[in-house]
């Protein structure tokens, strides 16, 4: 490797830094960095009042907030921990699945209501209210997080990628199938398969009058962006903290890591119950929003779907994360059906665009790894893995003295 | 009772043995050295009483309390720290983070920026270089850092794994020199190395190993006289 001339490191910032929810351009000055972040959450919350409550636009950025913390979550295991994983549709589908199970008619022999509308205690079912099911959800995915991460300890990269790809494809079998599974007696099934559990309830927040309609998005927009905000602290508190060090210990070598005492399978598997949980967040509410849970939904695409998002935005970054998200999730929701879709017809070809949404993704990572193989907003450590090839040859460096 | 007991310890990489009964002792204040060629078991000596690759058979035990069934990180915590082959060094963390890392089972904030001071006091070069990338430094560099961070969890047996590796002879005097000041200061240290006219020349008592098994234990100026082990290992 080229020796680096350590005369031109960069000029790092004051060791020990806490790094926060710091814009990742560097160099802006505290206060201007604060100031930005709040100017963009301010923005982020009156954006919906400048446009229709029911519009297509409103219900994209519901659905992009709620992917923001889909890749937040997936961020923790593969940006963070290093841990590729390639199943992380399993955390959608519990996530979903979870408001399928406590907040619908599905188990009809049950009568259990907690903290719903009046009209929803007169329903047959398992009827709980929507805090607690997306808390159930983010439990119930951690623990799902750990159990899909416990025979992947001993592997590594590539490896790991296979393990929970295949576990990934298990959960989706699961999901088609599950009408025929009966773990509780026989009209307790695990899901409803293809025909999806439907409807669902429809949230009630605590100072609203009417629960949450398909009519007025707001609403719906605005919980997304607070639970955007709960995982976006959540996320930054914890890269900060010693488990975060950790796990970027473990990401940069496992062997030293735990040479230093960094418990390897405790850490391992608070990144993969971090990252699942945040997925079980985002897939009860995905679930509640698209008011059915259908096994259709949980395919191995989707996983890809929310890796791009990451790579594209940069792994480890937070703010490429969320630039990511809200990009592809617009692009595969907005640009390509709604905008772009009749083009091929236009120019007189016989397909729709969105028949090609995943050639579309892979072109755009293509180009992406081309132009910016650290994604839009780099992470700082990773950009240096990417530009200066270290760590290929640290053995082999010819020494200076 | 010996400050560290390896009593007939078998150790395997799969089916492969690699460690086939081996046994040693360090006393308190010591540096004893492991040396023998590639190959011989000395990396793996240390990897099993670091619990990093956990033995069969055998028995590995500090100050009295048996640990080969004991995780790594409760073995850092215990008071053995290692610095690993090849340094492994975070290539992408600075200097300051790596050591960071190496009292990653410390909360006592002052004790770890004492040790800190005392580390660039030992090594005058990684203050120098305190905000520097671990990765755009030199290997010799890299393997002060690296028994730096060991240092960083306040061990009390410190392994050093072939601290001269790939490194430019003068730093290797460096380094040994301050491995000799270490011990000065209190530490025990168990040092496996290849060059062993090094090895031999800092340490206190040494150990031989052939093909995963000890073939030869004395005091290391014995060692250095002894004409088979001349031949094999000091190039003489």
């Amino acid at each position: 490797m080229a020796a680096a001339d350590p005369s031109v490191t960069a000029p790092s910032a004051p060791a020990r830094k806490r790094r926060g929810l710091a814009l990742p351009s560097g160099g802006l000055p505290k206060n201007v960095n604060r100031a930005l972040v709040v100017a963009a959450l301010v923005f982020a919350v009156v954006l919906p009042l400048f446009f229709d409550p029911s519009s297509g636009f409103i219900n994209d950025c519901v659905l992009a907030l709620a992917y923001v913390v889909m890749a937040l979550g997936l961020n923790v295991v593969v940006g963070f921990a290093g841990l590729l994983d390639l199943g992380y549709v399993a955390f959608y589908a519990v996530g979903a699945y979870s408001v399928g199970w406590f907040a619908s008619t599905f188990y009809s022999d049950a009568d259990f209501h907690v903290g719903v509308t009046s009209f929803v205690e007169q329903l047959p079912g398992v009827h709980l209210n929507f805090f607690i099911v997306v808390f159930l959800a983010m439990f119930l995915c951690a623990l799902a997080g750990m159990l899909i991460g416990l025979p992947t300890l001993r592997l590594r990269g590539d490896y790991i990628a296979i393990v929970t790809l295949a576990f990934g494809e298990i959960i989706y079998r699961f999901a088609v199938n599950g009408d025929e599974i009966h773990l509780f007696g026989k009209n307790y099934p695990l899901t409803a398969g293809q025909q999806g559990i439907g409807p669902l309830d429809k949230p009630k927040l605590p100072f609203m009058k009417e629960p949450l309609s398909a009519l007025q998005l707001r609403p719906w927009y605005w919980i997304a962006l607070g639970m955007v905000v709960i995982a976006l602290l959540a996320v930054v508190a914890v890269r900060d903290s010693r488990l975060g060090r950790a796990w970027i210990a473990i990401r940069e070598d496992e062997i030293a890591a735990a040479s230093m005492g960094v418990p390897l399978v405790k850490t391992k598997l608070l990144a993969y119950a971090m990252g699942a949980a945040l997925g079980g967040m985002a897939g009860s509410f995905l679930g509640f929003f698209a008011t059915t849970v259908n096994a259709n939904s949980f395919k191995f695409s989707f996983s890809i779907f929310v890796l791009s998002m990451i790579i594209l935005g940069g792994l480890g970054s937070i703010w490429g994360v969320v630039l990511g998200a809200v990009a592809l999730t617009f692009i595969n929701y907005s640009l390509i059906p709604d905008v772009l879709n009749g083009v091929p017809g236009k120019i007189g070809l016989d397909f729709q665009l969105d028949q090609l949404s995943f050639g579309i993704f892979g072109f755009l990572l293509v180009i992406g790894m081309v132009l910016k193989p650290e994604g839009l907003l780099p992470e700082r450590r990773r950009k240096i893995e990417l530009t200066e090839g270290i760590g290929a040859d640290e053995a082999l460096e010819a020494p200076r003295t | 009772m010996a400050f560290l007991e390896v009593d007939d310890i078998h150790t395997y990489y799969g089916n492969i043995e690699a460690l086939k009964g081996v046994s040693l002792k360090v006393e308190e204040g010591e540096i004893v050295t492991l040396i023998g060629s590639n190959g011989a078991g000395k990396s793996t000596t240390l990897r099993s009483i670091s619990g990093l690759t956990p033995i069969r058979t055998g028995a590995i035990r500090f100050e009295g309390q048996d640990i080969s069934k004991t995780a790594p990180q409760k073995i850092v915590a215990l008071g053995i720290s290692q610095s690993p082959e090849g340094r492994k060094c975070f290539q992408r963390m600075t200097v300051r983070e790596n050591l960071d890392l190496g009292a990653y089972l410390r909360s006592d904030k002052p004790g770890i920026a004492e040790d800190m001071d005392r580390i660039f006091d030992l090594f005058p070069r990684l203050k120098e270089r305190e905000k520097q990338k671990a990765g755009t430094m030199s290997g010799g560099e890299q393997q002060m850092l690296a028994i730096g961070r060991a240092l960083m969890s306040k061990p009390r047996l410190l392994l050093l794994d072939e601290p001269s590796m790939g490194i430019a002879p003068i730093l290797v005097d460096r380094i040994y020199e301050t491995v000799v000041e270490i011990n000065k200061q209190g530490m025990t240290i168990l040092l496996v190395e290849q060059n062993a006219n090094y090895a031999l020349g800092v340490s206190n008592r040494g150990y031989v190993l052939e093909t995963g098994a000890v073939a030869l234990s004395d005091a290391s100026e014995n060692l250095r006289t002894n004409p088979d082990v001349q031949k094999a290992y000091l190039g003489t």
